[in-house]
């Protein structure tokens, strides 16, 4: 068999654009709470159980992007140029929230305005990378290789639905790691967080996908059409019986199978976008192949790849590993 | 209604922005991770505490200034999709490439101990996190090495080939890509700058402490450390700075032009100009004060060597003169004004007298900041000298950038202006703070709680400024 280099790329950059969603959901999600913990050891807590891993979570962004730049350097061309705004205001927001983790410790005086930037922050770039997901869905206009645009044609009642709901289901990632991370009073409102969350990421699945069909025809194709139906009809299915679970998970008290079963959903929207956008990488526009790099390039990144991505699952597991169990208040910040 | 300046050059002074304030904080990453890993591996192999102690100082502010770098950082892997498309669709086959391998091999590297260097000593014990620091370290430079690598590319492309939609392709060695020919010269040089600049930021944080008290055992450590890399690096920089200047003259002849200040052809030697006005309207320096010869002695080691001018470059090719000529002379400035502090020290040292004369650390003090003025200075003679190319020679910046309305990149730019003047300055602010702080015994030493106390200690007392609590 011929393995068509190009496809397993998009896989690669797909399990990255994942493996970002998941780590960064949660600290993000994490984040878009922060304010409403009580200020002193509840929020202390909170964000020690992120300090040691958001910066290797974000890295998975940087992969995202510089994985697509090397592998699709058209898509990554034409998608950031035609996406402007949510982009920048996108990074801008990460560097409020980055800086936020040492901040608020060096400046007790100001960590008030370290928080909201913490907080602020991360609401802004899931809503941003929401917004990003729907004018992707809802396609960019593309002429001689390069964007036809203008800078506002993103802004849609669509992609702000995707914002929207792209910072809930976040929220609830940050919720329900909280319910795995934290004892006492946190948890418990960490818990409670995470049922009206919960509810509200259901609906909001249920809206994005209702939606997205009706944005093109091969979208509706693919998702509305006897026989294809039966193909994808599994994705809905198991979102609901997922969706079952979590609530009967959060009900008995289980402190992990929340966050497990919430990754679990998020796993199956994603496979539902694949399906949605499979094969192309700019909705409507350029394909995977169309956008793809010469293969020399990519039979060069894949020896890399093949040899040290395991190394990175590996140590990162290990760093995962190294601060596994609750966590306290207490951080280097001495 | 005033007119806003085109998209084009706000775009390019987006970038320069965006990406002079990066550099600023992996210079001082790179060379302090190592500064670290150096104080912890002294620490176990000796035992001695003040290496602990410095290792605990300087890891609060390598945390502050690490977490500024990722964040600027991951603007800069974004710009060049959002604010240079066609630059990137071209040359993406190869650079994105290089790219990826610097996140794979360097970035998850420097993430995923980075946790474990700043939170886990209690957690995994002195050699696993000794561990952790190395591989912060040798991130840090797995890191430069790669993006000097794309930058390198940029200067001097070689092992590339065009494919039928225009983009830059490996040829079929992608060594030749990666050691092209500025890189390693690149690489030495400012590998060096940032070991340099780490080492004028510690000695000027030394100095200072010593002329408040000079019997700080930490302070004076930290100072005399700093002062051997000084006399030991300074003069070797000084020696890779010209290796890499031959380098570029052999292939960006007309960058060497402009950092010399040669608007003209000299065909019996070209006379070293010191310092003067250049005047690209008039293709002449004003006020120039030189000496006759000399630049060919530097650059061909013959005073009688002839040397083309910049009248042998089409107008529409050369660099902007000006920027070239005095970036280059404050770095070349810095460098020796470094290689003197090394040098001087060398003499304190011998009489006895390092920690004795306060000239000497009012000296080190004012050139705390130099390594940091003559990398951007160094970063913008060669990144300006490159002009009006992307790739050298290849494409033009012109016909880079993203097809993108002003008043979109005018925004964008006021909004990162606005942010990182912000947000870094009130870093650098408490990047200060710290530094005023003297380097005490048992310092900020890790209050000694379980990790898993929750509800035993009250978090006030983790908060900086509280007496540590063991």
């Amino acid at each position: 068999m011929n393995f068509d280099l190009t496809v397993i790329w998009a896989l690669i950059i797909v399990v990255a654009v994942f493996i970002y969603v998941v780590l960064d959901g949660f600290d993000l999600g994490l984040g878009i709470l922060f304010r409403r913990f009580p200020v002193g050891r509840d929020r202390d807590t909170a964000m020690n159980s992120i300090a040691p891993v958001w910066d290797g979570n974000e890295t998975w962004l940087v992969l995202g992007g510089g994985g697509l730049l090397a592998a699709f350097p058209l898509a990554y061309a034409l998608i950031f140029s035609a996406l402007y705004a949510p982009i920048t205001a996108m990074l801008l927001a990460l560097v409020f929230r980055g800086v936020a983790f040492e901040f608020r410790w060096r400046d007790p005086a100001h960590r008030g305005f370290w928080d909201l930037a913490f907080s602020g922050g991360s609401l802004v770039a899931a809503l941003s990378q929401g917004v990003v997901l729907g004018a992707l869905l809802q396609g960019i206009a593309v002429q001689d290789r390069a964007y036809a645009g203008g800078w506002w044609d993103w802004l849609t009642p669509f992609t702000l639905i995707t914002g929207v709901s792209v910072a809930i289901a976040y929220a609830l990632l940050g919720a329900t790691w909280l319910v795995m991370k934290a004892e006492g009073r946190l948890q418990q409102q960490a818990r409670a967080m995470a049922w009206w969350l919960g509810g509200a990421t259901l609906a909001a699945i249920v809206v994005v996908s209702v939606a997205t069909p009706f944005l093109s025809a091969d979208y509706f194709e693919k998702w509305m059409r006897w026989p294809g139906m039966l193909a994808v009809a599994p994705v809905p299915v198991l979102v609901a019986l997922a969706s079952i679970a979590f609530v009967r998970s959060l009900k008995a008290g289980h402190e992990v199978a929340p966050f497990l079963l919430t990754l679990g959903i998020f796993l199956l929207c994603f496979v539902g976008l694949g399906i949605s956008v499979f094969p192309y990488v700019v909705p409507g526009a350029v394909t995977i192949w169309a956008a793809a790099t010469e293969r020399s390039s990519q039979v060069f990144m894949l020896w890399g790849t093949a040899l040290v991505l395991p190394m990175i699952l590996g140590y990162t597991a290990w760093s995962y590993w190294v601060f596994r169990g609750k966590v306290s208040a207490e951080g280097y910040h001495a | 209604m005033f007119d806003l300046p085109e998209a084009l050059l706000l775009a390019r002074i987006q970038f320069a922005f965006t990406v002079s304030f990066h550099f600023l904080f992996p210079a001082i990453t790179i060379g302090l991770a190592s500064y670290l890993a150096v104080l912890e591996g002294l620490w176990l192999k000796t035992g001695r505490e003040d290496y602990m102690d410095l290792f605990r100082y300087w890891i609060k502010i390598f945390a502050l200034v690490f977490g500024m770098g990722v964040v600027s950082g991951i603007v800069m892997s974004y710009q060049f999709g959002t604010n240079w498309a066609v630059f990137s669709d071209k040359a993406g086959p190869i650079i994105g490439p290089l790219m990826a391998y610097e996140v794979l091999t360097a970035f998850f590297l420097e993430a995923g101990f980075l946790g474990v260097m700043l939170f886990g000593m209690q957690r995994v014990g002195k050699g696993l996190h000794f561990t952790a620091t190395l591989m912060v370290a040798l991130g840090t430079f797995v890191s430069a090495f790669w993006i000097l690598s794309v930058n390198s590319w940029m200067h001097t492309p070689a092992g590339y080939a065009m494919n039928a939609a225009g983009q830059f392709i490996s040829a079929g060695s992608w060594l030749a890509i990666i050691f092209n020919p500025s890189f390693p010269y690149r690489l030495a040089h400012t590998l060096l700058a940032a070991y340099l600049t780490t080492a004028f930021i510690v000695g000027g944080v030394g100095a200072w402490h010593l002329l408040q008290d000079r019997s700080n055992p930490r302070a004076r450590l930290m100072f005399s450390m700093a002062m051997w890399m000084a006399a030991i690096v300074a003069p070797l920089q000084i020696v890779a700075g010209d290796l890499h200047g031959l380098n570029t003259l052999e292939h960006q002849p007309v960058k060497v032009m402009a950092m010399e200040g040669h608007y003209q052809s000299h065909p019996e030697g070209a006379p070293l100009i010191l310092f003067g006005i250049p005047n690209s309207a008039g293709n002449r320096v004003d006020y120039a004060i030189q000496i006759p010869k000399a630049s060919s002695l530097i650059l061909k080691h013959d005073m009688n060597a002839p040397l083309a001018g910049l009248d042998t470059v089409p107008v529409a090719d050369r660099p902007p003169v000006g920027i070239v000529f005095w970036a280059f002379r404050i770095m070349v400035g810095l460098g020796f004004l470094m290689a003197a502090l090394g040098i001087v020290s060398l003499l304190a040292r011998a009489r006895g007298k390092l920690y004795d004369w306060p000239w000497l650390h009012r000296f080190a003090l004012m050139m705390g900041p130099a390594g940091l003025v003559a990398v951007l200075a160094g970063w913008i003679t060669t990144e300006v000298g490159r002009q009006p190319w992307t790739i050298h020679g290849l494409m033009r910046t012109a016909e880079s950038a993203s097809p993108l309305a002003a008043p979109a990149v005018a925004a964008s730019l006021l909004a990162f202006v606005v942010v990182y003047f912000a947000v870094f300055g009130a870093g650098v602010l408490y990047i200060l703070k710290l530094m005023a702080k003297p380097p005490a015994l048992n310092e900020g030493a890790p209050p000694k709680i379980p990790g898993r106390a929750a509800g035993t200690t009250p978090a006030v007392a983790l908060r900086p400024g509280a007496p540590a609590t063991d």
